[in-house]
């Protein structure tokens, strides 16, 4: 049996239940163990009720249990939220003086109160009390601790030193042996990925659950050398972002549902104008405000069709943070090959969810060149080529005149509307330029098959609930299909993969099945949907029992 | 001859109804363009930003760099450009719907942050493209295809909108005096930081007042030029309706400082991914 741990850490908002459960996590990854961290949280400030929940395992972990081995509780409502969700056997810690048949009590109120700390502390005193019970070694907490820990770092040592000498040690957890990872949300991993890649500037207006991707860019200008912009809105955003590109400055923008509806002018105006621009969609539960802070992934049709007019974009849909990574650099770099819109659709878990990344991913993600004028012809932006991709240069280029234009134009970027033989000869370019996209889609991993490939029954699952699937049908022995880039559609690498299935199950966190739209317009036909749409992730466990049903 | 020499004008049939003002605003641009070059700036170094409207198809026209974006998102396109490429010069190229309408948020932040673009509204006072439509500007009463009875609502004045947005260069010019419209691109361009010029402009088809404004423009000077409430004091002589005096000119010019610059500062120069990934474990 493959160690695996799942943990729960709740308490009010401004608890800091969140920072806690990175803390915890961190204390496990230093052991040797894959993450997983589910954040859950209400549309408010102060109150309510909010937790982190963490898988810690030997395999890689990518989603929530539906049982829990340790609970660790900041305020009483944690306790009778999910009391239940304990296994037998499992541990309450708990803030308190006595013991009892409660659970654990470990006096961190007391502690903070008798050494002077602020009231948050309290949970610095739950963790250092629960890493000791466990058996984890001092040193190790105050590593993670110090490096955690930005404010009054000396006081929350000396609560933590505190409550870890006044609790019993019960155990000692077991280490394993891996190397620790990075641990990063899938909006970090985005992040850094765009870096990699050459990135220059990210716009964005706030928007759960995409903000964090400009919250990272600003907290780490010095060090990325990206500017993080916020603009008035969304559509200031995009036409910013358009605006960069036609300058020769690469840059992204992020936003979730209601955001990317406003921006969807501007894809086409990417398209039309032939300027790159690459969008982040984090999904969240819609329609309009819907349940903001929860996860759904319902704007899969959305996205693949958002802008008016005739034209090919891509749309890539990783599943956890390391997928991110790389997936952020290559769809930049894929929307500077072709001059085209990029889509990276995320959903809420992914996005916000944190994982263990192994770093070789970073060393994959590199700066690819575009295809760039050179001086050597008199400059066209749109010059007819075999390939539809014309050269670009950018103003400030000495003896090129450059014209983006979202007219239908000629050759050198000038309004045209009589011509009807130019008219349709700049959209075969174009088409052409689409041609290349899907030839490039089929020459790379577009799709990933796990689990028993033999089996006759193949599981398809994209996004977050890729990741709950891929652990899900490891006990039932069943084939899981994921496809990564859904446009453009990787058709041939779909149908291999499907050849020999006699039941194809697709899940997904929507309530019409819109990857089984998607997959029936290419003649693969879903024998069973699988939909989840109550705003909260799958387990593995539920996933697992509805799988076993169908 | 200098037109010769720097062959400022594209191939492309122009399209302008005669007699239109678009006709003086080029003519301007084009002559205040060759000075810059002539004072060395590079022609390289300029860019046009199109609206969508009768106005934007100057960038077509013109035989420099252009971007004809989407309508009402000039502003913002050209605040890319320049973030992107702080030693481009910017100048927007929009009009009373474009700015005042679609896109009037974009206006009054670019204003508010002060981005070192120029934009040049050509104002006509209607939607002229589609064939004759109110806007933000048009005088009450107008009549209009989607307001035959005459318009209900009462116009707003764009130069005490940038007061309070805070643009810190604001000027009005007229599409018949071509040495004056020159003369104010010339002194935006040398403004640092975000300029807004509105132009009169009379449509020769759906609304033409030039009898009207040529009775009440008159060249005005602010002695006390950084001073709002001076500013609003010449902008308030014409409230966009049938009566008062129309000044023109630079009505505000104050400097302070530019968003581009501001936000390169804040960012690193020698890139360090590596310090990035070693905090995430």
């Amino acid at each position: 049996m493959k160690l695996e741990y799942s943990i729960l850490v709740g308490g009010a908002a401004g608890q800091g239940s969140r920072k806690a459960g990175l803390v915890i996590a961190k204390l496990f990854n230093k052991l040797g163990y894959n993450i997983y961290i589910y954040d859950d949280y209400q549309s408010l400030i102060k109150g309510g009720h909010n937790f982190s929940q963490i898988t810690a395992a030997e395999e890689p972990a990518n989603c929530r249990k539906e049982k829990i081995d340790f609970l660790l509780a900041l305020d009483k409502k944690t306790i009778t939220a999910h009391r239940a969700e304990l296994k037998s056997g499992g541990l309450l810690f708990l803030s308190g003086d006595g013991g009892g048949k409660e659970g654990i009590a470990i006096p961190a109120e007391k502690i903070v109160k008798d050494l002077g700390g602020l009231p948050i502390m309290a949970n610095t005193a739950l963790i250092a009390g629960f890493a000791k019970a466990i058996g984890i070694e001092w040193k190790t907490v105050k590593e993670v601790l110090e490096k955690e820990i930005d404010r009054e770092l000396e006081k929350n040592i000396e609560i933590a030193e505190a409550a870890y000498s006044q609790t019993q040690a019960l155990f000692k957890i077991e280490k394993i042996k891996a190397r620790p990872k990075m641990l990063l949300t899938g909006n970090e991993a985005t992040a850094l990925g765009f870096a990699k890649a050459g990135l220059d500037i990210y716009f964005a207006y706030p928007m759960t659950p995409a903000s964090s991707i400009l919250h990272y860019f600003a907290e780490h200008q010095k060090e990325l050398g990206v500017l993080a912009i916020q603009p008035e809105n969304e559509i200031a955003v995009a036409s910013e972002a358009v605006g960069a590109g036609f300058a020769g400055k690469r840059a992204a923008v992020g936003t979730s549902g209601g955001g990317f509806a406003l921006m969807a002018e501007t894809i086409s105006l990417s398209a039309e104008s032939e300027t790159p621009l690459v969008i982040v969609n984090s999904q969240r539960m819609g329609p309009a405000t819907g349940v903001p802070t929860y996860s759904a992934q319902a704007d899969l049709l959305f996205t693949l069709s958002a802008g008016h007019g005739d034209f090919e974009r891509f749309v890539i849909a990783p599943s956890n943070a390391e997928e991110s990574f790389y997936w952020a650099g290559k769809i930049l770099n894929l929307a500077w090959k072709y001059q085209s819109p990029a889509i990276l659709l995320l959903d809420k878990e992914v996005s916000e969810g944190t994982f263990s990344v192994d770093k070789g991913v970073s060393r994959l993600v590199k700066k690819e060149k575009e295809s760039l004028w050179g001086g050597k012809s008199v400059y066209q932006r749109y010059k007819d080529t075999v390939s539809g991709i014309s050269p670009m240069a950018f103003p400030g280029e000495k003896g090129a005149i450059i014209k983006g234009n979202s007219y239908e134009h000629n050759e050198a970027g000038i309004t045209m509307e009589e011509k009807q033989e130019e008219i349709q000869k700049m959209q075969e370019k174009r088409l052409r330029k689409f041609e290349g996209m899907q030839k490039e889609i089929d020459d790379m991993d577009a799709i990933k098959i796990y689990g028993n490939k033999k089996s006759k029954t193949a599981v398809i699952a994209w996004g977050s609930v890729a990741g709950v699937a891929r652990e899900a049908v490891s006990r039932l022995g069943f084939k899981m299909v994921q496809p990564i880039v859904l446009s453009p559609f990787p058709e041939k690498q779909f149908k291999k993969a499907l050849q020999r299935s006699k039941k194809i199950i697709v899940a997904e966190a929507n309530a019409l099945g819109q990857l089984s739209k998607v997959l029936s317009g290419y003649g693969i036909k879903a024998n069973k949907k699988i939909l989840k749409y109550n705003s909260r992730p799958f387990t593995e466990e539920e996933l697992e029992k509805q799988l076993k049903k169908a | 001859m200098e037109l010769q020499k720097t062959n400022l004008i594209t191939q492309c049939p122009n399209t302008w109804c005669p007699g239109c003002g678009n006709f003086g605003i080029l003519a301007a641009f084009k002559q205040a363009i060759e000075k810059m070059i002539s004072q060395g700036t590079k022609r390289e170094d300029i860019v046009v930003v199109g609206d969508i409207g009768c106005n934007s198809k100057i960038a077509d026209y013109l035989n420099l760099n252009s971007f004809i974006g989407l309508h009402g998102r000039p502003v913002t396109t050209a605040e890319g450009v320049k973030l992107a490429n702080p030693n481009l010069k910017v100048f927007v190229f929009t009009g009373d719907g474009g700015s005042l309408n679609e896109g009037l948020d974009h206006l009054i932040h670019a204003a508010k942050r002060n981005s070192n673009i120029k934009v040049i509204m050509h104002n006509n006072r209607l939607f002229a493209l589609t064939t004759g439509q109110f806007t933000a500007v048009s005088p009450k009463g107008m009549k209009g295809r989607s307001t035959p009875q005459g318009t209900i609502e009462e116009p707003f004045s764009p130069l005490e909108l940038m007061v309070a947005s805070n643009a810190s260069f604001i000027a009005r010019s007229y599409s018949a005096k071509m040495e004056h419209m020159a003369n104010v691109f010339l002194e935006a361009d040398k403004h640092n930081g975000f300029a807004f010029i509105e132009i009169l402009q009379p449509c020769v088809s759906f609304f033409n007042p030039i009898q009207f404004y040529n009775e009440r423009i008159y060249e005005a000077e602010n002695k006390a030029i950084e001073s709002e409430e001076e500013t609003l004091k010449l902008a308030r002589e014409w409230n966009y309706s049938e009566s008062g005096k129309i000044p023109l000119g630079i009505f505000y010019k104050k400097e302070r400082p530019v968003f581009e610059e501001s936000a390169r500062e804040l960012i690193g120069k020698n890139i360090e991914i590596e310090k990035c990934l070693e905090a995430h474990y």
